[in-house]
């Protein structure tokens, strides 16, 4: 019984992952970046639900809502004026400015609201389901929850709608696409904006979970779903849940049975080996190289 | 440039083959001899005298990483990690030969032991890491930074008359009377001597770029940039790609380890945090905008945007700022396409 609560609370941090590697994995796939400064985008999402619900005392869901519209405004700004330029540099350039945009930000974030911790309100009652001997928190099943219905959403976002078929040119051959008559560069706003917007979806599940506000608050869970975005097959979107859910239990279940202070170890070491026997990830396709 | 005799030593310093490092070694040592001069004569200030130890760390442990990023060709973000192995391995053997030896030759020991330390594990770490391409390799060196730091934090070293004992998670061993923790845990390394100091520094960036320029230009560094270049034409002609591959991963990472030895060997206390993945991505950051491959640029780089923060100390809290817009700015006007044409048009009017 133990461990079966172990495993839903794995669940619901691996769906907090999930929703983070959506970000990582969506830019990825598009505009074939590693879009660094992804985890600071939740960090900025957190402040601002953090200062909406309290210093300006919105409800929870328009809370949430300004959060999300702010993350996905900051991340099509990012995009145009830092990424954008760099359409035809090399890939370590656009990196380093992804990692200069992360270090805008932090700091940015830091002069704004100080380095001092902030307490998040708490937004879900701490009742819990029992089902038997097992009990399941509400914020848990809320946090599942919603990963599946964002899950949903952007599946059915991809695979149904004409702006989502565009998206899939995209990522297959941008050239084509272009000749197609799909505005790529819009399309590439488009990407860091749903990305966003969940950054900041994720934020405000992060903060529920743990609910202190740093300047660095992102840098760790932003890691870490990388990492998961890497594990499932970087550009693939079932991909990022199955990673972000593996990531998840497997830090759960480390830190249960094995140590707390090892659970990162054991966490990115599961992930060399996985990436060991399926080099493309989990879900990613292993592109054959010609000559 | 053929008809060219050699003209003695400076022809033979300034030709093709020797110009760049001619140019590396004289900046080193130019460098070297004014700031000792300056120390001498006390017109350096305080605060600066305490990053000239730092500057060189960085500098040897950018000159590895850009052999392995710049010539190489595969993207590193682990860099740290091998720093500290090579800084806690560094303080271990420093402390445990604190009374049998003078403090020079413990220094040198510590940077010998510390680098050949981490070029076994970088040999460990290369043999998995590559295996895998392009961003795949990049996340799996850096999972290895993460998780070398985490384990480190998680270590404790100590000796007493027993002997030395070493031990994860939990320090359960009792110690012997005068005995002495080296890493105790997240704590880590605490009343080390700080027996660093700025001429081995200078040696040490010296020695690195004399392991990195030899390679460079031998049979084993033309194979390294060939597969690099083109990783099927290298195998079709008979280059061992793994091996050419991890030759250059391990220098790197020994050089690292040596870096790491002498940082660790500068302060008395020193955590594994310290070398977390924002340290990498720092050393990252200094050999990108050197540019990839050159060795010159990487010593620039490294000097200007570690002193950087610190000149913009007046600054105070905008400095971390105010660095993160010069990062973004110096990659959006380098990669300008306009100013790209325009510097490509007025090389082609210098030819």
């Amino acid at each position: 019984m133990r461990f079966l609560s172990n495993l839903i609370n794995g669940l619901g941090l691996g769906s907090v992952y999930a929703i983070i590697a959506l970000g990582y994995t969506m830019v990825y796939g598009i505009a074939k970046m590693l879009n660094f400064a992804h985890g600071d985008v939740i960090m900025i999402g957190a402040y601002i639900a953090f200062f909406a619900l309290t210093r300006f005392g919105l409800p929870l869901i328009p809370g949430i809502l300004v959060a999300i519209a702010c993350c996905t405004l900051l991340g099509v700004i990012i995009e145009r004026l830092a990424y954008k330029p760099l359409r035809q540099a090399t890939s370590l350039s656009v990196l380093i400015t992804a990692i200069g945009v992360s270090y805008f930000l932090q700091n940015g974030a830091q002069l704004l609201w100080s380095a001092n911790p902030k307490v998040f309100p708490s937004i879900i009652s701490n009742g819990a389901l029992h089902l038997g001997a097992l009990s399941i928190s509400y914020l848990t099943l809320i946090t599942i929850g919603t990963c599946i219905i964002v899950m949903i959403a952007l599946t059915l976002f991809i695979n149904r709608t004409k702006t989502g078929s565009a998206m899939r040119a995209c990522s297959e051959d941008k050239g084509a696409a272009r000749l197609m008559g799909i505005n790529v560069n819009g399309i590439i706003s488009l990407t860091f904006a749903i990305g966003s917007g969940l950054a900041a979806i994720a934020a405000v599940l992060l903060c529920a979970n743990y609910p202190t506000v740093t300047p660095t608050l992102g840098s760790m869970p932003g890691i870490k779903a990388f990492t998961a975005a890497v594990f499932g097959g970087i550009g693939s979107i079932p991909g990022a849940l199955l990673g972000g859910l593996l990531l998840g239990i497997i830090e759960i279940l480390s830190k249960a049975y094995i140590s707390t202070q090892l659970s990162d170890v054991i966490v990115f070491g599961v992930l060399i080996i996985i990436l060991l026997v399926k080099p493309a990830g989990l879900l990613g396709k292993n592109v054959r190289e010609k000559v | 440039m053929n008809g060219k005799e050699k003209k003695g030593i400076f022809g033979f310093l300034l030709d093709d083959r020797h110009r760049t490092r001619t140019i590396s070694y004289t900046m080193v040592i130019a460098a070297y001899i004014i700031l000792e001069v300056m120390l001498k004569t006390g017109s350096l200030s305080s605060l600066l005298t305490g990053l000239l130890v730092p500057a060189t760390c960085y500098l040897v442990a950018a000159i590895g990483l850009n052999l392995n990023v710049g010539v190489s060709g595969e993207l590193n973000l682990g860099q740290a990690g091998f720093m500290a192995v090579g800084a806690f391995s560094g303080v271990c053997v420093s402390g445990l030969l604190a009374n049998s030896l003078p403090p020079v030759a413990r220094l040198i020991l510590a940077i010998l032991i510390g680098m050949v330390l981490t070029a076994f594990v970088g040999f460990l770490i290369g043999i998995p890491v590559l295996k895998l391409q392009g961003d795949y390799l990049a996340i799996v060196t850096l999972a290895f930074g993460q998780i070398v730091m985490n384990l480190i934090m998680n270590l404790y070293v100590a000796f007493d008359s027993t002997g030395l004992k070493v031990s994860f998670v939990e320090s359960k061993f009792k110690l012997e009377q005068g005995g002495k923790y080296l890493i105790n845990g997240p704590m880590g390394a605490t009343g080390t001597q700080r027996i660093a100091n700025f001429t081995t520094g200078t040696i040490l960036v010296l020695f690195a770029l004399v392991v990195v320029y030899n390679l460079l230009y031998s049979r084993n560094g033309r194979a390294i940039m060939a597969a690099r270049d083109n990783r099927i034409a290298a195998e079709a002609v008979g280059i061992d790609i793994a091996k050419t591959k991890m030759m250059a991963f391990v220098i790197s990472a020994a050089l690292a380890g040596a870096a790491g030895a002498l940082y660790g060997l500068n302060y008395s206390t020193m955590v594994a945090s310290k070398f977390d993945y924002n340290t990498s991505i720092l050393i990252l950051v200094y050999v990108v905008l050197g540019g990839l491959g050159n060795f010159n640029g990487t010593l620039i780089a490294t000097v200007v945007l570690f002193l950087l923060p610190q000149l913009l100390r007046s600054l105070q809290d905008y400095r971390m700022l105010i660095y993160a817009i010069i990062l973004i700015l110096i990659m959006l006007i380098t990669n300008n396409e306009f100013l790209k044409t325009k510097a490509a048009s007025l090389r082609r009017k210098k030819a």
